[in-house]
């Protein structure tokens, strides 16, 4: 094993953004942890931002694990005090982009109320919880999220207890980004991490995950693979959700989405408002006053779209080159979406019929549909790349969006950001 | 010690009337605190107050957190984010701050903690004064790990050995905690804040060096060493675990003999550099007090009193709690018929000078269960009973 784990290392697409010498990790076979973190790392690469300046912190437990093996200043702290310690992080030094790791025991349990008082602060910070409705680092105990009824190693017959729909707790606490994706929603979970790398103030992204050895097996629910198939057909894709409506019952449907995303000034800010308008003009904090800093903000904003720029425009040169020799590449970027939306799961196990099938269609149209293809339309516009408005027509064309719109409505409504898409994944990877 | 001046910023240089809370806050402003975390509780909430009112016209930050549990964390990133800073507390919280007061042990973070002392056990007496936990600062965490801990007796006191916490926290990366008491902290007096340069400070010292040599930790037992700060593309990892010194989890007999043995013994190792006293008469003495806080100038008092008795009485003002200064203990009981220790407790540092005298002379505690300082003349009775 150790020699396989030696040829990984030289090779690895990862090697930049985890410690490799600390590989093998923890986690168990069929653990949704390893693509989150996965997913995390390629949405670092993806949004441009500084690695140097982002600081990964974790509480205890098995997701608690993930600030030992990514390549960054990372803090493994006590069980449940990873935002604070993560608060202090980001207060003492404004410059940094600080991520909390965690899971949804860790977070929501005996750290639960950390977790809402950051909600609440609106602190500059990026919690990504990893929930597989047990304490799997103890031995599969119940958590505040396991559903009703699920068998845990101390409910052996049964939870009686009622969960935290945690996308509803930090909603009411105050979080101004809220998305929750299944860990085989490997694309959204990249894109949610970026956008909320990118953003300011309080995002929340809650994966629901499989614990294969603890939750599943002693609920005799199969293994990781049978876990993903549920999230497959139990899964609602319902953007915009009224957060009151994200409960989750056991083995019931999951909803899930990008729920909240709004603006409101964070923590920093707020401190930020009210020294100025005392102290005045020259105030400073750590030595730098405010227009200093925004100066800076500015500068490193401008590096990141550099860095994306010059990404989006490698990848758009290599799609080039991939479509050459079909020649018939405008009716391949049409039909794209279809096959981009395949997971390398779905396109391994699943039947291809199920594959193409999707996530399940949201029973009534979400409100903030429109919203989300105005987004995706805005975002082109912004893009400096010249094929910016192409991509977005194929996001929003991409099989999860509107599956039976033809590809060229799609393009005439995506310009006119009034098309009714349901979601953006992002497009196919290699 | 490498020092420089203190930023002027931070210093508000004249003579002052303040109480020893205030002047906690003004110490670590001076000493080049920048980033506060606290929770109210009686009574040491007027530091938290004064931090939080000086904050803006310092460029320093102050946060109110939801608990003690997030104050003392949120110093531990703050830490590692390049920041010097502090919390304040009493019992009640300081019970609380005891976890992550493991973690700072452990990863060696330099922090300052103020225990503005009242009455227990649980919420017990608050604003009455107490002493209740002095042992308590040293033994609050689980496993082994050895912490610098000071007592003033006056608010000139609170300024000074904060400024003097945060150096040794500094230097030995290790949290250093004030043990005051409730006396201490609400007395008003003449508090003298030097000019910024008479005031000597020792810097956070980040690494610069090569990536490919950062370490985090270097198990040597010694100070000195530097931090890793945040943002400075080393890309750090600390952790709780029993680590190497790459801050890696390294979990084994051998490694944890390393760990604990460095953590120990850079403190208690060092400790003839760190303990300050304040003798009187120590030497030619049949008795000597052993005190410390608000009840050494309760004890001034029954040693006048016993001089004039004709009674050769010598003082030991404990300033460093912890390490505790055995050696000195030791000198001592060999020389004189008994060590009298008053405090405010049911009996805590007399035992570190039980074990410390061990049967050379008698020891005598003065206990009192919180609420008032001693009467004097409960005091001045236990040095004649000892000199019989």
């Amino acid at each position: 094993m150790s020699t396989e784990i030696g040829k990984f290392k030289a090779g690895s697409p990862m090697s930049d953004t985890l410690r490799m010498d600390r590989m093998p990790h923890i986690w168990c076979p069929g653990c949704g942890i390893g693509s989150e973190v996965n997913s995390f790392a390629d949405a670092v690469k993806r949004s441009g931002i500084d690695p140097k300046k982002l600081v990964v912190v974790s509480g205890i437990g098995c997701t608690g694990r993930v600030a030992g093996y990514v390549n960054f200043d990372s803090i493994h702290t006590t069980h449940g005090r990873a935002i604070p310690v993560a608060t202090g992080v980001k207060l003492a030094n404004p410059e940094l982009t600080v991520v909390v790791f965690s899971g949804e025991g860790d977070l929501a349990g005996i750290g639960g109320n950390h977790l809402i008082h950051a909600a609440r602060r609106n602190m500059d910070l990026v919690v990504i919880c990893n929930n597989n409705f047990t304490y799997g680092m103890t031995g599969g105990q119940v958590t505040p999220t396991t559903p009703n009824s699920a068998v845990a190693s101390t409910t052996p017959y049964g939870n009686y207890e009622y969960p935290f729909s945690l996308p509803f707790l930090v909603d009411a606490a105050g979080a101004t980004y809220i998305a929750r994706w299944t860990s085989m929603h490997s694309r959204n979970v990249t894109q949610s991490i970026e956008e909320a790398l990118l953003r300011k103030g309080f995002s929340f992204i809650e994966i629901i995950s499989p614990c294969p050895t603890l939750y599943l097996r002693r609920n005799r629910l199969g293994d990781g693979v049978d876990q993903l198939q549920n999230y497959q057909d139990n899964s609602i894709l319902k953007h915009g959700c009224d957060t009151r409506e994200t409960a989750i019952d056991y083995q019931g449907k999951i909803v899930i989405g990008k729920f909240v995303e709004k603006n409101k000034p964070t923590y920093l800010e707020g401190v930020d408002k009210c020294c100025v308008k005392l102290v005045g003009d020259d105030y400073q904090l750590y030595g730098k006053t405010i227009p200093e800093r925004e100066a800076e903000e500015k500068a490193e904003k401008e590096r990141i779209a550099a860095r994306r720029a010059a990404m989006a425009a490698a990848e758009a040169q290599e799609q080039a080159v991939a479509a050459k020799p079909r020649k018939t590449s405008a009716p391949a970027v049409k039909k794209a979406p279809a096959m981009a939306a395949k997971t390398k799961f779905q396109s391994k196990v699943m039947p291809a019929k199920q594959a193409l099938a999707g996530t399940k269609k949201a029973p009534a149209k979400a409100a903030a549909a429109p919203k989300a293809a105005k987004k995706v339309a805005a975002k082109a516009k912004a893009k400096p790349v010249k094929k910016a408005a192409t991509k977005a027509v194929k996001k929003a064309s991409a099989k999860k969006v509107a599956p039976k719109a033809p590809a060229k409505a799609a393009k005439k409504a995506a310009s006119k950001g009034t098309v009714k898409t349901k979601a953006a994944p992002k497009k196919t990877r290699k | 010690m490498k020092t420089v001046t203190a930023d002027p910023k931070g210093v508000d240089s004249g003579p002052h009337f303040m109480d020893g809370d205030h002047a906690l806050a003004e110490g670590a402003l001076a000493a080049g605190c920048r980033f506060f975390a606290g929770y109210p509780i009686t009574p040491s909430t007027e530091t938290a107050e004064r931090f939080a009112e000086r904050a803006p016209e310092v460029g320093a930050l102050f946060i109110q957190m939801e608990d003690e549990l997030a104050s003392i964390a949120a110093l531990i990133g703050a830490a590692w984010a390049g920041q010097k800073c502090m919390t304040v507390t009493c019992g009640p919280g300081f019970s609380l701050m005891v976890e992550n007061l493991g973690l700072a042990a452990m990863t060696e973070t330099p922090m300052v903690i103020a225990n503005v002392q009242r009455g227990g056990p649980s919420t017990g007496l608050p604003t009455l004064t107490a002493q209740q936990d002095m042992m308590q600062a040293k033994w609050g965490p689980h496993g082994d790990n050895a912490i610098i801990a000071l007592s003033p007796d006056s608010p000139q006191e609170c300024f000074d050995l904060t400024v003097e916490a945060f150096n040794l926290s500094e230097y030995y990366r290790v949290p250093v905690i004030i043990l005051t008491d409730e006396t201490v902290g609400h007395m008003h007096e003449k508090v003298v804040i030097p000019p910024a340069d008479q005031i000597k400070v020792v810097p956070r010292n980040n690494y610069s060096g090569p990536k490919e040599d950062c370490r985090p930790y270097k198990f040597d037992s010694q100070g000195g060493h530097p931090m890793v700060r945040a943002g400075d593309g080393y890309n750090f990892h600390i952790t709780g675990l029993t680590h190497n010194e790459k801050g890696y989890p390294v979990m084994t007999v051998e490694q944890s003999k390393k760990v604990v043995t460095h953590l120990m013994e850079k403190i208690n190792g060092n400790a003839d550099d760190i303990i300050r006293l304040d003798e009187d008469q120590v030497d030619g003495a049949d008795v000597v007090v052993v005190s410390y806080g608000i009840t050494s100038r309760i004890a001034v008092k029954a040693i006048q009193d016993a001089r004039k008795e004709g009674i050769k009485v010598g003082s030991l003002r404990l300033i460093t709690i912890w390490p505790f200064c055995e050696k000195r203990i030791r000198e001592i009981s060999a020389k004189v018929k008994a060590i009298v220790v008053p405090e405010i407790n049911y009996g805590q540092m007399v035992l570190e000078v039980e074990r410390s005298a061990a049967g050379r002379c008698k020891v005598i505690s003065v206990n009192h269960c919180g609420g008032a300082v001693h009467d004097p003349q409960v005091i001045l009775d236990a040095i004649r009973k000892a000199i019989q």
